[in-house]
């Protein structure tokens, strides 16, 4: 790779997700995609592997695909799987001499499909160490299947099965920390990201997981203007806001090594995100005050821990 | 070349002669032994296939899918809740048109939890899309896992096969086993060379699309009309396969039918059990005989049609319950296929064998005194009952 990044010159590489797909006008998922398969080297080919979901059945509806590598969907939860499978038949095929130049292997998954049903066997194929990528897009909660609660959507969130109630203030629990538990795999790299600014983060780090051997996994917030009910046109000022609230801090974990990628030069109040969506409008009614003290407390004790934790 | 084996070390024998590409491996009593001895095969590079130790058997079928998917050959082994996990995958498998081998090591369903045979795993199975062929002992285990894939992977059939034996009674039972040389296995199976792959360098492919209502329809056709070619390819393998072996297999197994006129159709290892009944009840004049079916998916429904067509009463055995309060799956498949004779025999349905409860030579005499019986009166009795249990009073 350049050590210069250019974004207008990796935007003039050919798409390796070409237009033409069926996701919504300014999703995020199709920016985070678009954005990691272009930190392919463009002599590598890849094998993309997807869990079932808004990307899935938007990229690939019979008989068009929207890949120009090859693709494989099998199922919602075992996308890790999958990959695995690929990644041990290129082994196999490679060993015996019926494939070779060198294959890459991503997998796209949303955070129901990796948070939640697919929990299971992303950790295994971690644990397995596999050669692969996996790549959670987190838009925080089902949206293929119409907005449901997901163990990534934060508290309080309004959803279609976590709804705004008499009784009940939108989703009761806390966000899960999947970042961390993937850190817990002890794996080669694990990084947290975000398709903003020039997109600089998001492609020095899949370019980094892409090309570090091993298991390497990125977490990549993808917001979704129907899920989040926001503008479309928010999607670059939301996602900034997620990074400078520290909703969604960027950091890489390399070797067990935490790194910090970016410092707020001034960190923004959590209320500056929330305000921005209609999934959180309820937090503003009189008397919810409560709730977006909860969530600022919740963001500024998970910032204050990663500021140990990448410490120099 | 001679041996005495286990039914599943004879599988995994198999499995070591033919080398496959990937095997995505995960334990469950009884079908355990197959990946721990190919483990073995891997450690000492007697085979070099990628040994993936998955975390559950829903990932070694998901392996498996996409392994296959990218170009190579890939095997698992498995039995009861293994199978269960895996219900979703086995569609998948089918409809990407994937020529999965997968042992099946038929032992009981859950609730109750339960590690003895009966079929109740695969006959769950049975509507996904996989060929199902079923051995009768560790020879016929052996046999069927090595003629799975050119059956499987063929042009024509281009679908995944579940090679099944039962649980202990033959994957455990070691018994004298004819084995083939390993060169002749590799030769008869040859090389996996499939037309598109996930790793084909000139031509990427995409597999598993969201399909939609104006194509779904016409991929399950081309499905069905693959399962129905299964038939003639599953024959052409047999013969070649004689060709190799001198051992001769079909659709099903006719024992002493050729003047039958009572009957007993089942699956499996009760074959030899109820093969010894028939021999004891011929020497007393009765005209007894046995339909062992090979192959239940596809069901060679005109062919056992043709073969019941000249007895009397037939009873239909069933190692699990299908829960369809009309008697188990080899039943109403087996009725349905009699519907177009002309003359059809008086049929019976016997449940029997669940969990593993035992199936005595006496029992299927039992059942032939109630054919004998049924065959002079013509009063059938109960169309389905359970055989060998103690919760309730019926009839054989
Ligand atoms: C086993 C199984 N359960 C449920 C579904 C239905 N389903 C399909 S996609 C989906 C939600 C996907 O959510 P996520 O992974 O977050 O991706 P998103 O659509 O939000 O991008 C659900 C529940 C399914 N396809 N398979
Ligand atoms: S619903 Fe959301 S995640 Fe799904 S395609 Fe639309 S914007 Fe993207
Ligand atoms: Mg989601």
């Amino acid at each position: 790779m350049s050590t210069v990044y250019n974004l207008k010159k990796e935007a003039e590489k050919p798409p390796r997700l070409t237009g033409g797909h069926r996701l919504c006008a300014g999703c995020g998922a199709g920016i985070v995609v678009a954005g990691v398969l272009r930190a392919l080297n463009p002599e590598d080919r890849a094998v993309v592997v997807n869990a079932t979901s808004c990307l899935e059945v938007s990229t690939f509806m019979y008989p068009y695909t929207a890949y120009m590598d090859s693709y494989i969907h099998s199922a919602f939860e075992n996308s890790a799987a999958t990959c695995s499978g690929v990644e041990a038949a290129y082994n196999a095929l490679k060993r015996r001499g019926k494939v070779d130049g060198t294959v890459k292997f991503i997998t796209f998954a949303g955070d129901g499909g990796t948070y939640d049903i697919g929990f299971q066997s992303l950790s295994g194929a971690m644990e397995r160490g596999h050669d692969m990528v996996y790549i959670c897009y987190d838009n925080e909660a089902y949206m293929n299947t119409g907005i449901q609660r997901s163990s990534s959507t934060p508290r309080h969130t309004r959803t279609t099965t976590s709804p705004v109630g008499v009784v009940q203030p939108g989703k009761k629990q806390n966000k899960k920390d999947l970042t961390d538990i993937l850190v817990a795999h002890n794996i080669p790299y694990v990084a947290q990201t975000a398709p903003v600014g020039k997109f600089r983060d998001l492609h020095t780090k899949s370019h980094k997981a892409i090309y570090t051997e091993g298991p390497c996994f990125l977490n990549v917030l993808a917001p979704c203007p129907r899920g989040w009910d926001y503008p479309m046109a928010k999607l670059a000022e939301i996602t900034q806001l997620a990074v400078d609230t520290c909703v969604w801090p960027l950091f890489e974990v390399e070797e067990g090594v935490w790194r910090l990628s970016y410092e707020p030069k001034k960190k923004l109040p959590v209320v500056d995100f929330l305000r921005t969506q209609g999934r959180f409008r309820h937090m503003f009614q009189k008397g919810n005050d409560w709730m977006i003290e909860e969530a600022q407390a919740f963001v500024d004790r998970k910032w204050e821990r990663l500021l140990v934790r990448t410490e120099a | 070349m001679s041996s005495r084996l286990s039914g599943n070390e004879a599988v995994a024998y198999a499995m070591k002669q033919i080398n496959p590409d990937v095997f995505g491996a995960f334990p469950i009593t009884p079908s355990t032994d197959i990946p721990e001895y190919f483990a073995g095969f891997a450690a000492n590079g007697e085979v070099n296939t990628e040994f993936v130790t998955v975390e559950s058997e829903h990932s070694s079928m998901s392996v498996c899918i996409a392994a296959q998917a990218a170009g190579a050959r890939a095997i698992s082994a498995t039995s009861s809740c293994g199978l269960a996990l895996m219900y979703e995958l086995l569609y998948v498998a089918a409809s990407c048109r994937l020529p999965i081998t997968l042992a099946c090591v038929n032992r009981a369903l859950s609730g109750p939890i339960n590690i003895n045979a009966d079929h109740s795993d695969s006959m769950g199975a049975r509507d996904s899309g996989w060929i199902q062929i079923y051995a009768e002992n560790n020879q016929e285990a052996y046999d069927n896992f090595i003629q799975a894939m050119p059956i499987g992977e063929t042009t024509s059939v281009r679908l995944p096969v579940m090679s099944c034996m039962d649980g202990f009674i033959t994957s455990h039972a070691v018994e004298n086993i004819e084995l083939l040389e390993t060169e002749t296995v590799r030769k008869f199976i040859g090389e996996y060379n499939p037309e598109h792959y996930l790793l084909k360098k000139e031509n990427p492919l995409a597999v598993g699309p969201y399909d939609v209502s104006p194509y779904y329809m016409e991929h399950k056709v081309q499905e069905a009309e693959a399962m129905k070619a299964a038939k003639a390819r599953i024959l052409e393998v047999a013969a070649a396969f004689e060709k190799i072996s001198g051992r001769r297999y079909g659709l099903f197994e006719e024992y002493r039918m050729e003047d039958a006129e009572l009957a007993i159709v089942l699956i499996g290892s009760t074959a030899g059990t109820a093969k010894a009944a028939v021999d004891r009840l011929r020497e007393h004049g009765v005209k007894a005989g046995l339909v062992k079916i090979r192959v239940f998916r596809p069901f060679p429904g005109e062919e056992l049609a043709r073969a019941l067509s000249r007895t009397r009463a037939v009873a239909v055995m069933d190692k699990s319950e299908g829960f369809s309060a009309n008697g188990g799956p080899v039943f109403a498949e087996t009725r349905s296929a009699l519907y177009d004779l002309k003359e059809r025999p008086y049929l019976i349905n016997i449940v029997y064998g669940l969990g593993g409860r035992d199936v005595k030579v006496e029992d299927i005499e039992k059942v032939f005194a109630r054919l004998a019986d049924i065959a002079t009166t013509g009063a059938t009795g109960p169309l389905y009952v359970h055989m060998g249990h103690r919760s309730k009073e019926e009839t054989v």
